[in-house]
């Protein structure tokens, strides 16, 4: 399989006017003739089929939720970069990219992370003139504040709820392409496979979730934004629903799966309390701006937090890394703690949690200044903790809370089968190996209202593509393969619930592919895995029918899915002998416990291939070249 | 703790539905509302029986998905919480617990807890935008919106559309979910060119999809998960006056389309 990036010539900056210009284009007059199916409603999802209606295609957007506005973008709280420079703090769109850059480690395509930079101004514009209520100084000029791993204040906000104030925004100009008649939305539908005809997607066989009929979709072309897997750890910030399903029966149909083991794991979420616990939930990032991170320096120092004097409080974020301090990025943040809690320094019954401390901020501010900045977030840990946190510090832990690995994708972010296109935290993204604060609502509205439209038209105008309707053998086809597996799923009538394998699935992750890996871990989950599986497939108690509103049906689709998923994994995190980013492997760290980059032998994005046969995957190597922004030890000191 | 459940258990939106009662025993107090439901519905599979089916995803209280009616109450007994916040600690031990979907002819019973809340979007789609194409907007720091007037926005655009204001009204009104949208946009400088035509849109589909006037029972911010004011509602009749005069007095409000000025 031959991966070719299509990175655009000439300069760095130059590049994506020169594929603007190179890229042909559908006349106006005959876009209604083209289908375009897109998955999830996201940020990704919901910009991508609004605009794309916009130009004037026709544009069927399916989602498993039951309104497009639910989708787990609606979740993120912090912010949205821009390179706008309204601080006059020495930002600039290069700023940005090279920030973005180093943030990954070093495991991004130049190219992809400098258009996400450019774009990223076009995106505020575009939000504010929806009407998106971003946060405002007294001047009526907007607000701004800093995120993790950047020096410059370029974060853009809602109060805590970024995420969703831009859902909405794209939410609403789909709703208006709807009332046009321009897009037919499908909520409580699933997609459950892929259909590929001559090598070019053609269309998805989709599950209707309150009926349970399996049905086929055909289009020209299809857009994949259904977001990340990090609910295979089962424990995570993300929606409980949130599934690979979609892209991972697009991996088996042939598209390549890139850098599948680069997880993030968030530094700053409310800490596990017991057994039953269903999710994790986040405490922005934004805190770190104001909140000083500390645990006890004497091991099991039980004291409160306000007993305890300053001199014997290690803030040792402030004290690893002065010049970023708080503010280092999640990889970071997230290796400090854990190293403090596994030294037997973490608070909380758990012993698995550290301080995050607003006293200095609320004496220097004054509470009312950080009621108005964290209020929301203040009033959510202290709904699901009982404590208040402007009186008793903040106890947080990390949990994994994004994937930067997904589908590959060319720099037109077509996969490696034509026609399927792959957007927003579903595909390997502008992220490498770590993704900065507030660039995940960057990076799925930059794909969704300004790249897609343009590299679909081209697609669309270059390819000779014969109009294919659901009575083509392939979907006959493949509607009977997911038929059969739904049926499959039914008749296990086993008894062990769907969730206890999820739970098991997901602590084997968490404890060889999660914060810290190493080899034999990894060899011991990659044996331990299909063991699992094949206890899902004979004992799992899957009640209920297929032709019903049936979640434990449901949920069991997408937890078989995640236990092959898991596999592929451990393998990218075997095969990958460097430490870079998140992927931080025991065997290479500095004298310092740093990750050890491998440049050498590791400068590439691993794309992994589905064999048939039950043979292992196959990884090709995309190569990465750095001519802008220097390959160097990346130190946040 | 130990709990008696009585759940709305209906097979489907044509079948007929019932109060079933269950035991939930050793429920801790630290555990959500939805993981307390969890914990019943692995022990019915365990035993071979169908799950209580309810909607949930984000479980931090911001997709609105989920939504019940905890002893009669919208989201339950805690102000400004959706029901996936509210933790078990604030139910006795051995309380009786009565759960039932959200009850609204606008919302008809899909299965057992979870509703059909699309009439919300169609209101949403008669109006509920500011009609901006990708690639057309402005310099974002060109119009200049006062800090004021920006928060009141965002104040209004909190919802999170779980229909929790329309359970709760005795008129199954979805006037606080309108009047929000209403709200939030015709706050904003970016919202006027369209004011007018977006409240007698949205007012007309709200009606259209039959949920009951608003008699200002004020039962909705008082279960609101976000905790939006019926001040909201009191601006939407405002708009709607506004531009049902416009429309009557003709070419005095621009922003009334030629359609309805015709």
């Amino acid at each position: 399989m031959e991966l070719n990036s299509k990175t655009p010539s000439g300069p760095i900056e130059r590049k994506w006017d020169n594929r603007r210009f190179e890229m042909k284009l559908v006349s106006p007059a005959n876009r209604h003739k083209h289908r375009i199916i897109v998955l999830g409603s996201g940020l990704a999802g919901a910009s991508a089929a609004a605009t794309l209606a916009e130009l004037g295609y026709n544009v069927q957007c399916f989602c498993y939720q039951d309104s497009p506005r639910r989708a787990h973008s609606v979740a993120a709280q912090g912010g949205i970069n821009a390179a706008k420079n309204y601080r006059n703090d020495g930002d600039s769109i290069y700023r940005l990219f090279y920030d973005t850059v180093k943030g990954g480690s070093f495991r991004s395509r130049e190219a992809n992370v400098y258009r996400l930079a450019q774009i990223s101004v076009n995106i505020i514009d575009q939000s504010v003139a929806q009407g998106v209520p971003f946060a405002r100084e007294y001047s009526g000029l907007l607000d701004n504040r800093s995120f993790g791993g950047v020096q410059v204040s370029r974060t853009f906000y809602a109060r805590g709820q970024t995420g969703q104030q831009l859902l909405l925004g794209a939410y609403q100009a789909l709703e208006r392409q709807i009332d046009l008649g321009k897009v037919t939305m499908l909520p409580r539908m699933e997609m459950l496979d892929l259909v590929v005809i001559e090598g070019r997607a053609r269309g998805i066989i989709a599950r209707n979730l309150i009926t349970g009929k399996i049905e086929p979709f055909a289009a020209e072309a299809i857009v994949l934004a259904t977001g990340g897997y990090g609910n295979i750890y089962y424990l995570s910030t993300n929606a409980k629903n949130s599934n690979a399903t979609a892209i991972w029966r697009a991996y088996k149909r042939g598209a390549a799966f890139a850098n599948p083991c680069f997880t993030q794991i968030h530094p700053t979420c409310i800490p596990v309390t017991g057994h039953y616990q269903s999710k994790l939930t986040l405490m922005s990032e934004s805190l770190r701006n104001d909140g000083r991170i500390w645990v006890p320096q004497k091991k099991g120092d039980q004291r409160p937090p306000r007993e305890i004097p300053e001199v014997e409080r290690d803030y040792y974020l402030e004290r690893k890394y002065p010049s970023f301090g708080n503010l280092v990025p999640r990889d970071v943040a997230s290796r400090a703690a854990k190293e403090v809690c596994d030294e037997g320094r973490g608070v909380g019954d758990s012993g698995l949690g550290v301080f995050l401390d607003f006293t200095d901020a609320i004496k220097c501010l004054g509470a009312d200044v950080v009621r108005e900045k964290y209020g929301n977030l203040f009033e959510m840990y202290e709904r699901i903790t009982a404590e208040n946190p402007y009186q008793v510090p903040m106890r947080i832990y990390p949990a994994v809370h994004y994937t930067m690995g997904g589908l590959w994708v060319d720099y037109n972010l077509m996969s490696t089968i034509a026609g399927l296109f792959v957007i927003g935290e579903a595909n390997f993204s502008d992220h490498g190996a770590n993704r900065l604060g507030a660039s995940a609502l960057m990076q799925g509205l930059a794909d969704g209202y300004f790249v897609i439209p343009h590299t679909i038209n081209d697609y669309l105008a270059t390819t000779e593509i014969e109009r294919a309707d659901i009575t083509h053998p392939a979907f006959r086809q493949m509607e009977t393969e997911v038929s059969l597996r739904v049926k499959k799923l039914l008749d296990i009538g086993g008894n062990r619930t769907v969730d206890s394998f999820h739970q098991e699935l997901g602590k084997l992750l968490w404890d060889h592919c999660g914060m810290v890996r190493n080899e034999q871990g990894l060899k011991y989950a990659v044996q331990k895995i299909p063991e699992i599986r094949q206890e899902f497939w004979r004992n799992a108690s899957i009640v209920g029918g297929g032709e019903e509103l049936n979640q434990v049906l449901e949920k069991a689709g997408r937890v078989a899915d995640f236990l092959e998923l898991a596999e592929l994994m451990c393998y990218d995190a075997l095969e990958r002998a460097e430490s870079c980013g998140c992927h931080f492997r025991e065997e290479f760290q500095t004298a310092d416990g740093e990750p050890q980059r491998n440049d050498e032998h590791y400068c590439y994005v691993s794309a992994w291939k589905y064999a048939r046969n039950s043979e292992l995957p196959r990884l090709h190597k995309e190569p990465l070249t750095f001519e802008n922004v220097h390959l160097a030890p990346r130190s946040y000191k | 703790m130990n709990l008696t459940l009585y759940v709305w258990r209906q097979k489907n939106a044509r079948s007929e539905g019932r109060m079933v009662r269950y035991d939930a025993e050793t429920i801790s107090p630290d555990m959500s509302f939805l993981e307390m439901l969890d914990v019943v519905n692995w022990r019915l599979i365990a035993k071979g029986e169908d799950p209580i089916a309810f909607d949930h995803d984000c479980r931090e209280g911001i997709c609105g998905s989920c939504g019940m009616m905890i002893n009669g109450i919208a989201h339950g007994p805690q102000r400004a919480t959706a029901t996936c916040q509210l933790h078990m600690r604030h139910f006795r031990d051995r309380e009786t617990i009565y759960i039932e979907p959200w009850r609204s002819d606008a919302f008809p019973v899909v299965r057992d807890l979870i509703v059909d809340r699309s009439a919300l979007d169609r209101i949403i789609q008669a109006g509920g935008y500011i009609s901006v194409s990708a690639g057309s907007a402005p310099e974002a720091n060109a119009i200049l919106v006062s800090k004021q007037t920006a928060d009141l926005a965002m104040d209004a655009a909190a919802c999170i559309g779980c229909g929790a204001c329309v359970a709760a009204c005795p008129n199954g009104s979805a006037a606080l979910f309108t009047g929000a949208k209403v709200s939030h946009l015709a706050l904003l400088p970016q919202g006027q060119p369209e004011r007018g035509q977006r409240v007698l849109k949205m007012v007309a589909a709200m009606d259209a999809e039959g949920f009951g006037s608003c008699t200002m029972h004020r039962e909705c911010q008082a279960v609101c998960p976000k905790g939006i004011s019926v001040d909201f509602i009191a601006r939407m009749n405002r708009e709607y006056l506004r531009a049902s005069l416009a429309r009557q007095v003709k070419g005095l409000d621009t922003t009334i389309p030629h359609s309805e000025s015709s």
